[in-house]
């Protein structure tokens, strides 16, 4: 750091900016160190403690947890909590996939909208957001009640049993999940589809493309800036989603989100608990990297 | 111009509104094969909505259109042997030159052996052979225009549509973008319709010209006939300066606030108009034969050139070689030859 005067609006020196700087970044900084950093931390060196018999801590460095979480028990192995990981990520991207399948046809119709109705059409999509998400879920309870149509016409076809509530099962927690992110992609995909420039769709048109090809490389490459916050808004909170699952999947739709709430909740077993939410982490992380390299093969300047 | 149409492109009777706006209101032309044809007009005439529905890319009230015999007018855009070059140009940002050209190719599965010796060929013609990998960003704007003229040519269209392709190069470019423009189209020999509000570049391009206003075409013509010959006070104004004279239609001339003026007709009307352009009108230090105009000196503009003069009454403007000095308050005799003076319609 050289003691060289800059002019950066006004005559100063490096050093100066620097500290500048810091004094700008620090309050964030800070906050960061003591909400995620630190916490963070604690989550991987109690991941190494173990539980002693009335669920408190006990400081032994181990690697139990991690074992455990692998499948290997007192037992044998078992492929209980792998199975477990991979529905949560399968669950994730599922419903990922469909809540942007269902936001590209609404955000052009959104955007088709003339002015004095566009934004009351946005604020219908937005409403659920003002909602406690518990009870959002709750009301799926009601809506897919045995007195209901739905239920009705699910028992009429045979799908279920007669008189009997279209939950708990994976359409439910798709139902509940697709409907508790489906904003997060609409919103930022709407706001891409909005300034998309539509000349380079007539382009593509006037060039004999199909209509796959016209969207593949006219309306694509244009939205993925939307597209890829939305679907990163999505995917990362779906994967540790337990309210949903929880409620509207019954006992037997565990995901990761539900065993790590057990763990530090029911089963008092935190460092397992800590072990489960690094190994959602790092999964999460490998899920992002690995998406930041598929669209970078499929690069749009 | 052969009563036969070949791939030539004809219109018919093309309507067209925007809700309460009449953008084209019964429009017909014919464009002949080979030709290149220029949509003249201010902004707002309809011109580029025509160009569109040609295109495909706009759907027209009434009215049919006709490549080269066959009916088109219910095809779309990318059933049509036609290709556009946007005013925007509208490169695809996320691919290379070469793939912005091979665009088209690809859409038709073309096999890559010829999509490659195609666009090559293009992009040679075009001197864009060192920019192939490169992304329309990194282009200027004369670059980009080339890549989007290349990007339509290399399929060959019937019709080449043209949509004020220079309007975003600066002056001295464009002057040499025009005259190459031309020197292509006439290698090629393929159909070009152009749309401009540029004058000018319709004047430099252009086989025939089309020349529109509130959505009609109000004359047809090469351009040295709408230059010289133009129909209606419009096109006199637009293409170009125009005197005016208003006055009374007598046997062989007519008769206005500055005296009688041979014509080379008789008009049709009692009372109208004729025009003349500056140039036409010539400057002499003795009163000439007929039509004499006694006139004074109000503001000289020197161009290089020539000198563009300001002169009472009037205000009559009038364009002559730089070869004299002419001093405010300098008084001159104009004459305005009878082959000089056009009869406006109306």
């Amino acid at each position: 750091m050289s003691k060289l005067l800059v002019w950066y609006g006004e005559l100063t020196t490096q050093r100066n900016l620097a500290n500048r700087g810091l004094a700008f970044l620090g309050a964030g900084m800070l906050w960061l160190m003591i909400f995620l950093v630190l916490p963070g931390l604690v989550l991987i060196v109690v991941s190494f403690a173990s539980r002693g018999a009335y669920g408190q801590l006990e400081w032994d460095f181990t690697i139990e947890n991690y074992k455990r979480l692998a499948g290997f028990s007192l037992f044998g192995w078992t492929a209980d909590y792998i199975v477990i990981v991979l529905r949560s990520v399968w669950v994730a991207f599922v419903t990922t996939l469909i809540s942007v399948v269902l936001s590209y046809p609404l955000s052009f119709f959104i955007c088709a909208r003339p002015e004095r109705t566009r934004y009351l059409w946005l604020t219908l999509v937005i409403i659920p957001f003002w909602t406690n998400m518990v009870i959002r879920t709750y009301a799926w309870f009601l809506i897919l009640a045995p007195e209901l149509p739905l239920a009705k016409v699910a028992a009429f076809f045979g799908l279920i049993p007669p008189d009997a509530p279209l939950y708990p099962n994976s359409f439910a927690v798709y139902l509940g999940m697709v409907s508790m992110f489906l904003p997060f992609v609409t919103l930022p995909l709407y706001a891409s589809v909005e300034r998309l420039d539509w000349t380079l769709v007539e382009a593509a048109q006037d060039l004999y493309a199909s209509k796959v090809r016209v969207f593949m490389q006219a309306i694509l490459p244009q939205t993925l800036p939307g597209l890829s916050v939305g679907i990163i808004l999505t995917f990362v909170p779906a994967m540790g989603m337990f309210v949903v699952p929880d409620l509207l999947g019954g006992a037997k739709y565990m995901l990761v989100g539900n065993l790590i709430q057990q763990q530090f909740g029911a089963s008092r077993d935190w460092p397992f608990g800590a072990a489960i939410s690094m190994g959602l982490m790092v999964l999460t992380m490998i899920s992002l990297q690995f998406y930041r390299r598929r669209s970078k093969e499929i690069e749009f300047v | 111009m052969s009563s036969k149409i070949d791939k030539g492109l004809s219109v018919k009777d093309i309507d067209k509104s925007f809700g309460e706006v009449k953008a084209l209101v019964n429009v017909s032309l014919d464009v002949h094969e080979g030709e290149f044809f220029t949509l003249l007009g201010p902004s707002g005439c309809g011109k580029t909505t025509l160009l569109r529905i040609i295109a495909g890319l706009e759907l027209r009230d009434t009215g049919r259109v006709i490549l080269g015999g066959q009916d088109i007018t219910d095809l779309p855009a990318t059933k049509r042997q036609v290709n556009t070059v946007f005013q925007s140009y509208a490169l695809f940002p996320h691919l290379n030159i070469f793939e912005n050209v091979a665009f088209g190719l690809r859409s038709r599965k073309f096999p890559q052996n010829e999509v490659e010796g195609r666009v090559n060929r293009r992009m040679e013609m075009l001197e864009l052979q060192e920019m192939a990998d490169r992304y329309p960003h990194q282009l200027s704007g004369g670059q980009q225009q080339r890549v989007a003229l290349a990007r339509a040519l290399v399929n060959e269209p019937d019709v080449l549509l043209l949509d004020e392709p220079m309007s975003a190069l600066d002056a001295k470019l464009r002057a040499q973008v025009q005259v190459e423009l031309r020197r292509l189209q006439r290698k090629l020999g393929q159909t070009f319709i152009l749309v401009t509000h540029d004058q000018a570049e319709a004047l430099v391009v252009s086989d025939r010209i089309a020349v529109m206003d509130q959505g009609k075409i109000i004359q047809f013509g090469t351009p040295k006939e709408v230059y010289e010959q133009p129909k209606t006070l419009f096109v006199a104004e637009f293409l170009g300066a125009a005197n005016l004279l208003h006055g009374r239609g007598l046997d062989g001339g007519i008769q206005t606030e500055l005296g009688f003026f041979h014509l080379k007709q008789t008009p049709k009307w009692d009372n109208g108009t004729v025009a003349i352009r500056p140039e036409r009108i010539r400057i002499t230090d003795n009163p000439p034969e007929k039509n004499a105009v006694k006139a004074k000196v109000r503001e000289a503009i020197y161009r290089g050139t020539n000198i563009d003069l300001w002169l009472e009454p009037g205000p009559m403007r009038v364009r002559t070689p730089a070869h004299r000095n002419y001093e405010l308050g300098d008084e001159v005799w104009l004459e305005l030859p009878p082959e000089g003076l056009v009869i406006l319609d109306e």
